[in-house]
């Protein structure tokens, strides 16, 4: 097995959890990789939504915006935004969201907001986006993102994003039609909600990556599960294909001038 | 009914002090070139409405332009931050920015409502987030059922701006690829600029292209290249490396101000800007 780094064993982790048929919302940057590794192997009727209304999605490179013109040109249709939302999304046809964010809570709410106060933010972050709506909307979230303690807290300082809410059953009763966020992957490790209390549980570490080493990286105390699994590290056939994506996408975007 | 006009004399007859001004276009067809135009006419006061703020926001925001920003994702796509945007928010340089925030579904909403001339849109949304305390959004009962829902006061821009592939003599437009909210945009406006790569003596669109017809449009303005630097599908890429240059020009006060200078407040029109561009 060829050297990896921990995002690619992120990505892989992540792009393993999109079955193939799945319709898929898709996020910029992690995600975004995620997904296309997916269609890219294991799930080639994967079907790539992408905010900007495109459809069916195959890109050869990965986008660098949300509405490239790549994204378009490879869509099986293309629609507006209101229809993407309105019809598409917020309608319930799509099985499976994937975001990322700055901020994670225990209950998978999201922060892509600000860090510090709202009026006088120490960083001021792009912002919600799709973001609300895919996790309100999709039959199931995957959230992906790096795992540290900043990002990774006890208390979100801007909630932008709903996950479990306040866990238990306090998503469904704010009505929201999806089931929400069902694993959250990391560069060190998968998490899932637990089933009745929806907190998040580590269940399977990254290949030379300690349970200790996560419960550190998290600030609040993580619940782990009885016995934590390894994830399988990646194959040949994952690594080559993420990273010839990856070639290529450095080099397109490289060549606009 | 449309008039075919100079960009100039469109923002000077359109875009007034104090007015909320939708500059729409959704990655892809951004109105580049009118952004400039207003930075040039030194509108002040004003409320601009776009779901992603981008490049062109960032520079009236940095340039004094505006007052308000209605927004839902305010970023540099595939880079980062919005420096004169964040100066703004958390220095309040070069002024103090009001900012009503939205998630996309929510602003898509809003448009759709403006262009149906209803009071609201409504949606499964923003429910226990803390973007309800920074928005107008308040929440209904469904009629029929009870179900809370979030209603979206809805969007009524001044004057909407967006730039489009094609127009014909009579100032009927066509756009294709990513069209965002631009339709929705324009029919919610009270005045709708749309600036286009080329104006031709036939569109000959197919049947269900999006066309916006002249007599929903105030102005149309022919200004080659007026996205950039995003896309028009069918005439130019993305220019990626100009995003990721803007990152720095953005960054420092200084260098912001002597950019817009050198390249905006002295050309008299896109076209010169693009020349200054070049030879930059």
């Amino acid at each position: 097995m060829a050297a990896y780094t921990s995002d690619e064993m992120m990505t892989i982790a992540a792009a393993r959890m999109v079955r193939n048929g799945a319709t898929c919302f898709v996020g910029i940057g992690l995600p975004s990789a995620a997904a296309n590794l997916a269609r890219l192997t294991h799930a080639p009727d994967a079907v790539l939504i992408y905010e900007s209304g495109t459809i069916g999605t195959k890109p050869q490179v990965l986008p660098l915006s949300i509405g490239d013109g790549e994204l378009a040109e490879t869509a099986d249709c293309v629609v507006s935004l209101v229809e993407i939302f309105n019809y598409w999304l917020m309608g319930g046809r799509i099985s499976l969201g994937f975001l990322g964010a700055a901020q994670i809570d225990r209950f998978c709410n999201l922060n892509s907001t600000v860090i510090g106060p709202y009026a006088k933010p120490r960083t001021r972050l792009p912002g919600a986006g799709g973001a609300p709506a895919i996790a309100a909307s999709c039959g199931e979230v995957l959230i992906t993102l790096r795992h540290n303690s900043r990002a990774f807290v006890s208390k979100l300082d801007f909630v932008t994003t709903i996950g479990h809410g306040e866990g238990g059953d306090s998503r469904a009763k704010m009505g929201f039609p999806g089931k929400g966020p069902s694993a959250v992957i990391s560069d060190l490790a998968i998490m899932k909600p637990d089933a009745a209390t929806k907190e998040l549980t580590l269940i399977s570490v990254h290949p030379g990556v300690s349970v200790e080493q996560v419960v550190a990286a998290t600030s609040w105390p993580l619940k782990v599960a009885p016995v934590v699994e390894t994830t399988p590290e990646p194959t040949e056939i994952e690594l080559s294909v993420l990273r010839d994506l990856n070639a290529r996408t450095a080099k397109a975007h490289a060549g606009q001038a | 009914m449309a008039r075919i006009l100079d960009l100039t004399t469109a923002i000077r007859e359109f875009v007034h002090d104090g007015d909320a001004v939708a500059l729409e276009g959704f990655t892809h067809l951004i109105p580049s070139a009118a952004g400039h135009e207003i930075v040039r006419q030194q509108r002040r006061d004003l409320t601009l409405i776009r779901l992603t703020p981008d490049l062109v926001c960032d520079q009236l925001i940095g340039m004094g332009c505006a007052r308000k920003l209605v927004f839902s994702w305010g970023g540099n796509p595939g880079v980062g931050s919005l420096h004169r945007f964040r100066d703004a928010v958390e220095h309040q340089w070069p002024r103090s920015l009001e900012i009503e925030e939205h998630e996309h579904a929510g602003m898509a909403v809003a448009f759709g409502a403006g262009a149906s001339n209803l009071p609201f849109g409504v949606l499964r949304g923003y429910t226990g987030t803390d973007l309800v305390n920074r928005t107008t959004v308040k929440f209904v009962a469904c009629p029929f059922t009870g179900e809370k829902l979030a209603a979206v006061s809805a969007i009524r821009p001044d004057v909407t701006i967006i730039h489009a592939q094609k127009a014909d003599r009579k100032g009927n437009v066509w756009l294709w690829g990513v069209v965002g909210v631009q339709k929705e945009a324009v029919l919610a406006a009270k005045h709708a600029i749309v600036t286009v790569e080329e104006i031709v003596d036939e569109l000959d669109a197919p049947m269900n292209a999006m066309i916006l017809p002249n007599w929903v449009v105030s102005a149309v303005c022919k200004v080659p290249r007026g996205a950039f630097p995003s896309y028009a599908l069918g005439y130019y890429d993305r220019d990626n490396s100009f995003y990721k240059k803007w990152d720095a020009i953005a960054k420092d006060r200084d260098s912001f101000l002597q950019w817009m200078d050198r390249h905006v407040i002295q050309t008299a029109d896109f076209a010169e800007f693009l020349r200054s561009m070049e030879a930059a």
